[in-house]
């Protein structure tokens, strides 16, 4: 490690203890990795965006515009594969969740703080090579990488397919670390129904890391098998069964839709507690209905194949089993609201984001029922309506809850305060941008347009033009969010240790806190949300 | 709105055009408006608060409310019992959906990159185009050559994936006339969003006569029979007939006779072999600015007469 500075401010951080790239690459503090994860994670979400922009792009007329179907086949394949395997997977838990989950327990680091580094050297190799791809024969399987599409294709599936083999592994050694941090590390009084609500959600995400990632891992392995040895396993000219696959992938990917969501229930917790001073409603409820979501989410991913050719029993038993995921998500929306009921509620920039959250999830979740119905979802399955309903949930959902949980933490990840003002704009770009890009999807999909078209009718062309144009709003959002970092970081002033009145552990300390978090072991008397 | 119209669209879905349709609407509005209802409690509720409870100053005082037991209860049943009362109702409409007639109509349809292939019991085949007559059982029985496509005809509310090496079915009657649009809705590569057929709905009585006119193209003249297989194989879908524009493919407008390049800057003289090698070995010769593995071989699916049949037809495209 470096040597020990003292700094002009005097102030001893994590930030300035240590000086150098080296003593950053080689940082075994929890709150040094989730920024390295952070910077990581927004590169590739720059990525990931700039694709999605190209895509619009190109469906702004009907007919190709500047990419040719192969390109935008690609492009498409690019666009899903980072932004789920690169940035809403690892972006809470592996950001917000390194630097705070410790400092919610009042512990001073992670349970296994190596390996938290290794999952970070692990996840940017994997990432690095998935990248590589584009300047090779690229990919353009779709994220989801069906059979036998997948085997035919003459795309560099395997060296892909490997990159997120290699990312799930660094998602299972997270997963594992948080597990362990939250049974081995809370400080003395935190019991286990003291725990913040962020670290019920991060703990219910970990458990789905450690128990599914690996089904994914094997599910690839064998696509990798299937291409280069031809074992027939998927590839029905060789008596697989390509269909196989599919249960194999969304026995992972299903309950990866909670490990993407579930962090960013346990973000908003926080938040709306925080700005309406108020206790959380039903704080039992919401702790266990993630667990809840986390245990039902392994049987419901037949959803994703009524139209397969899977059996009518198989179906009504996944649509049947959905719909009980349902109610404890309807149940964290009440507590929300609920808390909310004679609070004292101040509308900062992180506050707009859990109520666009709340906004954006409440249509993703319905939109989500019908998807669940059998009958509707035969007509909707695989059109625009998914398209729309997944972004609901995904960026209406996730997206904003990090954007919310990132301008709230802020102050104590960096010491420093951001414009308010131009915080609030960023949320009303990408608000307004996100309906305006998303809800007309709903629409084209209930018309019939399938998703993955390069091309569509011309019936379908206002609807997609009005789409475009929204995408051009979320983009101004995102720079203009880039721009208040900077900003913030260069010019802002001091934050102080608690600039919002919270009552969880991390505001105790100063803004930033020092590298072994707590002066002193807090020793902890009660509740996070004790606004009396 | 004319563009909706346009789409078979009213009121934002494709015109129902069969029973099963208008029972998948009945219940998607039911859907609509139980949704809408509860994003008005959610998100108005929330607005609603936000407003009464702003906060006027930092020493405000909160309310300490944990938990209210009946409350909780009352939203977690409420939607409980709403969920399975719309998983009950899926449930019977896609029972109907999977429910296929005894003795209904069989077509068979082949999905292939990127092509429906369709073939009728008397022999008649036709290629991304589905005539069945109206208010008849139809069963479509469904499969792929290379990889999965999707079967969807969003005016009947029905979709079916088409898996190689296996059989799937769907079934419908439909009770309006007209053309109705067929979309794949499986990802199955660079022509996926081309990948579109018609489903034609006519009288019993034109469906009779217009089978019987297809059988009869057996009869017609070389070079006619070339045009319709020209449809029917798909090369219409790659390759333009009637004008210079470049598909997938180049395009065989005036072609025959004339000098081609190929991608190794060879040469050669576009005649009857040139075209038969293009037909069943495309990988022998790639034309300039085109790549090899795009267009599939036809060997062993077009039978002599055929093969000269679409010579023929070539020939003629001046
Ligand atoms: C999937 C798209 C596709 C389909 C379907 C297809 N082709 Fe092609 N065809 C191509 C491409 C691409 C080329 C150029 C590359 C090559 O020479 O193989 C080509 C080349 C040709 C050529 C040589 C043209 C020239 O300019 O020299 C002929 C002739 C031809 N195709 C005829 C047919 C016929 C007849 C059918 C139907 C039985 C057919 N093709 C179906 C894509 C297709
Ligand atoms: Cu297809």
């Amino acid at each position: 490690m470096g040597t020990t500075t003292a700094t002009h401010s005097g102030e001893i951080n994590y930030i300035n203890e240590f000086k150098g790239l080296k003593s950053w690459f080689t940082s075994l503090d929890h709150k040094r990795i989730g920024l390295m994860y952070m910077i990581s994670v927004m590169f590739f979400f720059l990525l990931g965006g700039l694709a999605a922009l190209l895509l619009r792009l190109e469906l702004l007329k009907p007919g190709g515009q500047f990419l040719t179907p192969d390109q935008y086949n690609q492009v498409l394949t690019y666009h899903g594969a980072i932004m789920v395997f690169m940035v809403i997977i690892p972006g809470i838990p592996a950001v917000l969740g390194n630097f705070f989950l410790p400092l919610h327990i009042g512990a001073k680091d992670v349970a296994f703080p190596r390996l938290n580094l290794a999952s970070w050297y692990v996840f940017m190799f994997g990432a690095l090579l998935a990248a590589s791809t584009m300047f090779t024969s690229k990919i353009d399987t779709g994220w989801t990488f069906y059979t036998p599409y997948s085997i035919k294709t003459g795309t560099a599936v395997v060296t892909m397919v490997l990159a997120a083999f290699i990312m799930g592994m660094s998602s299972i050694l997270t997963g594992l670390n948080f597990i362990v941090t939250v049974h081995k590390l809370r400080a003395p009084g935190m019991t286990m129904h003291r725990m913040p609500l962020f670290v019920w959600a991060l703990y219910s995400t970990a458990i789905l890391q450690v128990l599914a990632t690996p089904v994914l891992g094997i599910t690839l392995l064998l696509l990798v098998a299937e291409r280069t040895l031809g074992v027939g396993i998927f590839d029905p000219a060789l008596g697989g069964d390509p269909v196989l696959f599919q249960h194999f992938f969304w026995f992972y990917s299903h309950p990866a839709v909670y490990i993407m969501i579930l962090p960013a229930m346990g973000v908003v917790s926080e938040l709306i507690t925080t700005f309406s001073k108020k206790t959380i409603f039903g704080y039992t409820a919401i702790a266990y209905s993630s667990l809840g979501i986390a245990g039902v989410s392994f049987f419901v991913w037949g959803h994703h194949m009524f139209v397969s050719g899977q059996s009518e029993i198989a179906g009504i038993v996944f649509s049947f089993i959905t719909m009980l995921v349902g109610v404890p998500t309807a149940i964290k929306m009440f507590n929300w609201l609920a808390t909310l009921y004679k609070g004292s509620i101040s509308f900062q920039s992180p506050m707009l984001y859990a109520m666009g959250f709340m906004f954006l999830f409440a249509i993703g979740g319905v939109t989500g029922i019908m998807l669940a119905v059998l009958a509707t979802d035969v007509h909707f399955h695989d059109t625009y309506f998914v398209v729309a309903h997944f972004h609901y949930v995904m960026v209406g959902g996730t997206l904003m809850a990090l954007m919310g949980g990132f301008y709230y933490w802020f102050p104590k990840m960096f010491g420093k305060m951001y414009n308010e003002s131009l915080a609030r704009l960023t949320f009303i770009f990408i608000f307004v941008g996100f309906n305006v890009t998303f809800f007309p999807q709903f629409i084209l999909g209930a018309m019939g347009m399938p998703r993955r078209y390069f091309d569509y009718i011309p019936a379908y062309q206002s609807l997609n033009a009005i789409s475009t144009v929204g995408s051009w709003l979320i983009g101004t959002g995102f720079l203009l969010s880039l721009y208040v970092l900077v900003q913030g970081l260069r010019k802002g002033e001091k934050a102080p240790a608690n600039p919002w009145g919270s009552k969880t552990l991390e505001w105790t300390v100063p803004s930033p806190p020092i590298h072994t978090n707590f002066e002193v072991d807090p020793i902890v008397k009660a509740g996070p949300y004790e606004y009396k | 709105m004319f563009w909706l119209n346009l789409a078979h669209a009213e009121s934002l879905m494709p015109t129902a055009a069969t029973d099963v349709a208008a029972q998948v609407d009945n219940l998607y509005k039911f859907l609509l408006i139980s949704s809408f209802i509860s994003c008005a409690i959610l998100i108005g509720g929330m607005i609603f608060f936000a407003m009464k409870y702003k906060r006027k100053t930092d020493n405000d005082k909160t309310a300490y409310i944990t938990h209210n037991t009946f409350l909780e209860f009352l939203w977690s049943f409420i939607p409980l019992v709403i969920f399975l009362g719309v998983f009950g109702w899926g449930w019977h409409i896609y029972h109907q959906m999977r429910h296929m007639p005894e003795n209904g109509l069989e077509i068979h349809v082949t999905g292939k990159q990127w092509a429906w292939e369709v073939q009728y019991k008397s022999g008649v085949k036709t290629a991304n185009l589905v005539v069945v007559p109206i208010d008849t059982d139809v069963k479509l029985i469904l499969n792929s050559m290379d990889v999965i496509h999707s079967f969807y005809v969003p005016s009947f509310r029905i979709k079916q994936d088409a898996v190689p090496g296996r059989y799937t079915a769907l079934t419908f009657n439909a009770n309006k006339l007209g053309d109705f649009h067929i979309f794949c809705t499986e990802y199955c590569g660079t022509q996926h969003s081309g990948m579109i057929g018609t489903l034609k709905v006519v009288s019993k009585e034109d469906y009779d006569k217009w089978l019987e006119e297809e059988s009869k193209v057996s009869t017609l003249p070389l070079a006619q029979r070339g045009e319709k297989l020209f449809q029917v194989k798909a090369c219409a879908g790659c390759h333009s007939a009637s004008d210079m524009s470049v598909k997938v493919g180049p395009t065989l407008y005036k072609k025959f006779g004339a000098e081609e390049e190929l991608n190794d800057g060879q040469k050669l003289k576009v005649d009857e072999n040139y075209v038969r090698d293009s037909i069943l070995n495309p990988n022998t010769h790639i034309v300039k600015g085109f790549q090899a593995n795009v267009m599939p071989s036809f060997q062993g699916q077009l039978s002599e007469v055929e093969l000269s049949a679409l010579i023929e037809y070539i020939k003629t495209l001046k």
